[in-house]
């Protein structure tokens, strides 16, 4: 198991004192894709900064690896690097003079020598899709928006964790930087069988790249499951003030007005080719 | 941790010292703390701290509240306290060890300047806690709008101080956000000397400056785009009115500041 | 005459990096009432187009008119930025004060108008964009969609002719994305206000009036959105997203089902059964 959560509830502590989480009993095992999706203030950035010890639980369990972090402070710095944590707009977090100090500083803190460093940016960058010799001397804040939002991504990738959480990442990208992100994202969890999670208000992106789906609300798991059958829950999501992808709306609106098709499908392609059989046979 | 800084927030509360006219309430504190700085009996202490207490009931908001407010200068009291504990002379010595020696007028400047800063910051902060931003930076303009004739910029300032106001708390929010960034690629905040830690701030202030860079680019073409062109000719939605009870309160803080100095 | 008419404009950012024109020969009527949807990938000049009709920059070359004043007339820079209202895209870099109603009363007062009205102007504001109750919190205790919609009561406080909102939903959840348009559509629709609207999300650009599609500081097209979205293969061809149910009807039209042109699932639904 290499996630796991026992009875986990979480309170900030401030005016409003909001629980944020509520008794959560959760298992991520290794090479999943698991996307979280949830109304906002439903909790979900809260339950991500769990796995890596950045919110230390109000009670309850956090294991990684087998290890309990909940009560031994002194090796967070242990679970952070395998567990790499990017934030929603990481590219306002940049700070370095040079993409490749900005790639650095992750692996710098983990006390790599010269070579080790060097290796990793060089690895990374080629990664997320950055020539090393045409950006390593630039300054990461004269790049354009999808560049930087790499920048950031490929800082967390030097880690080399063995699980990245993402937080919004596709928020604010065009089209293009959205697809490029994907495929990156699909390129890490197929190829390099990297344990990822990814939060996203897009459901389409949800539906294509994840293996396992959690819905939250209100600070619980409300449903935990695969994305066929998540997005089959139409009713249920509209409840829980959530959409279906857009595609597989069209796909339930058919097959409701009597157009027998397959509802479960994910990409505009195979939607269109199953509508179109379906029109075919009709 | 950065949440817990409560300069320059406000508290919402229906009591007469939210009521009191900005401008009075300015003129208040600025009294008390002239009358502070005369004062050197531990009488006069004792009946500040009382009346800031008093204060504290009539406002209706809690003691806990506003005491949190002195956590973040803890540290600036602490280090005057053993300044003048250690480095004034004079008076009986009550305590000494090769060079170093405590003496009895050490520890009376100490505590007293000590108490000062408490009542001070208290006095300050319960005028920012009782006193919407807008209020204050209104009666701080209207404070200073004598001195308009002489070249004084009282409404930019004004409107200045509405903006840094108005940021302190997402600009906080946003160094807890990029401090948990940095501790997610291995940076550590919490260990280490002082001088460690010190630098370990640095890659975080880099980018607070620029986002508040940035901010402060957008705001100033949100303010354009809404007819900004400085103080002039500009009307209020809340304009400030005395009532009888800012005189009366007033009045009551005169004869209270007087009545401790000359004692 | 036009609300805002546009011809022969060209722009040019006077600094080092700008040696293309960030605009150029621009022409566009909007007229009054009309609910205008500009769209076009990153860098196409769409906020600088946005920017110019609030007098923020003025055109290098050619003329702009908003309700019949020149905008190269410094005389008039105030009248066209009271009645042509900006909301930008960073819900947190346009809000001035520590709360709401003050933010909201911070155009009228640069006004000058008297505090009676100001007070009667902002209740109202916060009425119509649906925040009422929501004078006296602090803005960062709003969530993103709630800040857009103060943002957008503080600028209908200043009674405008027309909105401009540059992607004002961009950095918004799905739930806030749906509360500022509905907003925005209700002050279109329901108190006659203008409104230009810039936007990365084509859902937003089905219902409009009017759809320009911008590339490269020009215009590459411009109509209703059902001409707009026909155009699938030369909006894909400059990074754009199409409406999924215009591309479902896209992929059935090229297996020779015949479908009229459609816009919103709903009209495809329609149309297929
Ligand atoms: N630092 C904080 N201090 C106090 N309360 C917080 C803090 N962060 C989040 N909350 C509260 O905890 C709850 C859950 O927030 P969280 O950010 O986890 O939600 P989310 O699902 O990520 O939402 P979103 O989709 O908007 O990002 C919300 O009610 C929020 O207001
Ligand atoms: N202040 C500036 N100085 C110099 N060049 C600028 C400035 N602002 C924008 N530009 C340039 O002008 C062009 C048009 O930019 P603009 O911001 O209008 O694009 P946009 O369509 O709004 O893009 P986005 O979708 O990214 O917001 C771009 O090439 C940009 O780099
Ligand atoms: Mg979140
Ligand atoms: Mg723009």
């Amino acid at each position: 198991m290499l996630i796991e959560l026992i009875n986990v509830s979480h309170v900030y502590q401030d005016e409003n004192n909001v629980k944020a989480l509520k008794n959560i009993n959760l298992e991520i095992n290794k090479g999943e894709f698991i996307g979280i999706v949830g109304h906002t203030g439903s909790g979900k950035s809260t339950l991500v900064q769990l796995f890596n010890g950045l919110i230390i639980p109000s009670s309850g369990t956090v294991k990684i690896n087998g290890k309990n972090i909940t009560n031994e402070k002194s090796n967070l710095k242990e679970t952070r690097r395998h567990v790499g944590l990017v934030f929603q707009y990481p590219e306002h977090q940049l700070f370095e003079e040079t993409v490749y100090q900005d790639i650095a500083f992750g692996p710098k803190n983990l006390g790599l020598n010269k070579d080790e460093i060097q290796a990793r940016v060089n690895e990374v960058m080629e990664l997320v899709g950055l020539d090393y010799d045409e950006f390593k001397a630039r300054s990461p804040f004269n790049l354009s928006g999808g560049q930087q939002r790499k920048v950031a991504i490929a800082g967390v990738l030097a880690l080399k964790p063995d699980v990245l959480v993402l937080d919004e990442p596709s928020a604010g990208l065009d089209p293009q930087g959205r697809k490029q992100l994907a495929e990156l994202l699909q390129y890490l969890y197929q190829e390099l069988e990297m344990t990822i999670i990814l939060i996203s208000h897009r459901m389409e992106e949800i539906a294509e790249l994840s293996s396992r789906v959690i819905v939250m609300h209100q600070g619980e798991i409300v449903i935990d499951d695969n994305p066929v059958e998540v997005f089959s829950k139409e009713q249920k999501l509209h409840k829980l003030s959530l959409d279906l992808p857009q595609i597989t709306e069209i796909l339930h609106r058919l097959d409701e007005r009597g157009l027998k098709v397959n509802t479960s499908l994910f990409s505009v392609s195979e939607a269109s080719a199953e509508i179109i059989k379906a029109l075919r046979s009709k | 941790m950065l949440k817990d800084i409560t300069i320059g927030q406000y508290i919402a509360r229906d009591s007469i010292i939210h009521a009191l006219d900005a401008r009075i309430k300015i003129m208040i504190t600025t009294i008390l703390i002239i009358a502070l700085f005369t004062i050197d009996t531990f009488m006069g202490f004792g009946l500040f701290t009382a009346f800031v207490l008093g204060v504290i009931l009539l406002s209706k908001i809690s003691i806990k509240k506003v005491l949190k407010g002195l956590k973040p200068i803890l540290i600036l009291v602490l280090f005057t306290l053993f300044i003048h504990i250690f480095l004034t002379n004079g008076g009986e010595v009550l305590w000494s060890w090769k060079f170093i020696s405590i003496e009895s007028e050490g520890v009376y400047i100490g505590f007293f300047m000590v108490s000062r800063i408490f009542i001070l910051i208290l006095f300050t902060s319960l005028l920012t806690l009782t006193t919407s931003p807008l209020q204050l930076t209104d009666g701080i303009e209207y404070i200073l709008s004598p001195l308009k004739r002489f070249g004084v910029p009282a409404s930019e300032l004004s409107m200045m101080m509405t903006i840094a106001l108005r940021f302190i708390p997402t600009l906080l929010e946003e160094a807890d956000k990029i401090m948990k960034a940095q501790q997610a690629r291995g940076a550590d905040f919490e260990s280490g000397n002082l001088i460690q830690r010190a630098k370990s701030l640095i890659p975080l202030l880099v980018p607070l400056f620029i986002s508040a860079f940035r901010r402060a680019d957008d705001l100033a073409l949100a303010m354009e785009s809404r007819c900004y062109r400085g103080g002039e000719g500009r009307t209020r939605l809340h304009e400030l009115e005395y009532k009888y009870y800012d005189f009366v309160a007033l009045g009551m803080i005169i004869i209270l500041a007087a009545a401790v100095s000359f004692y | 005459m036009s609300l805002i008419e546009i011809s022969g404009v060209d722009f040019l950012y006077q600094n080092e990096n700008s040696n293309r024109p960030a605009l150029q020969n621009i022409n566009l009527q909007i007229e009054a009432g009309d609910f205008a949807v500009i769209i076009g990938s990153n860098g196409s000049g769409k906020s600088t187009l946005a920017k110019l009709l609030n007098v923020l920059l003025t055109p290098s070359t050619g003329e702009i008119f908003v309700d019949g004043l020149n905008t190269n007339n410094p005389d008039n820079t105030w009248k066209i930025r009271q009645k042509v209202g900006m909301v930008f895209q960073n819900p947190d870099n346009q809000l001035v004060a520590s709360m709401v109603e003050d933010d909201v009363a911070f155009g009228p007062e640069n006004l000058g108008i008297p505090s009676q009205e100001i007070r009667q102007r902002v209740d109202k504001s916060l009425e119509m964009v649906g925040m009422s109750g929501f004078q006296k919190f602090a803005p960062h205790k709003l969530s993103g969609g709630q800040k857009q919609r103060v943002a957008i009561a503080g600028v209908i406080a200043m009674e405008p002719d027309c909105i401009v909102l540059d992607e004002p939903t961009a950095m918004l959840d799905p739930q806030g994305r749906k509360e500022v348009m509905e907003t925005v559509e209700y002050l279109n629709k329901e108190k006659g206000i203008t409104v230009v609207h810039i936007t990365h999300f084509m859902e937003e650009a089905v219902d409009a009036d009017k759809v320009i599609v911008m590339n490269q500081g020009e215009i590459l097209h411009k109509g209703t959105p059902k001409t707009i979205f026909r155009l699938v293969k030369q909006l894909k061809e400059i990074n754009l997203d199409i409406p999924v149910a215009v591309e479902v009807a896209e992929y059935l039209r090229q297996e020779n089902i015949n479908i009229p042109d459609i816009l919103s699932i709903d009209e495809l639904v329609e149309a297929l059964c």
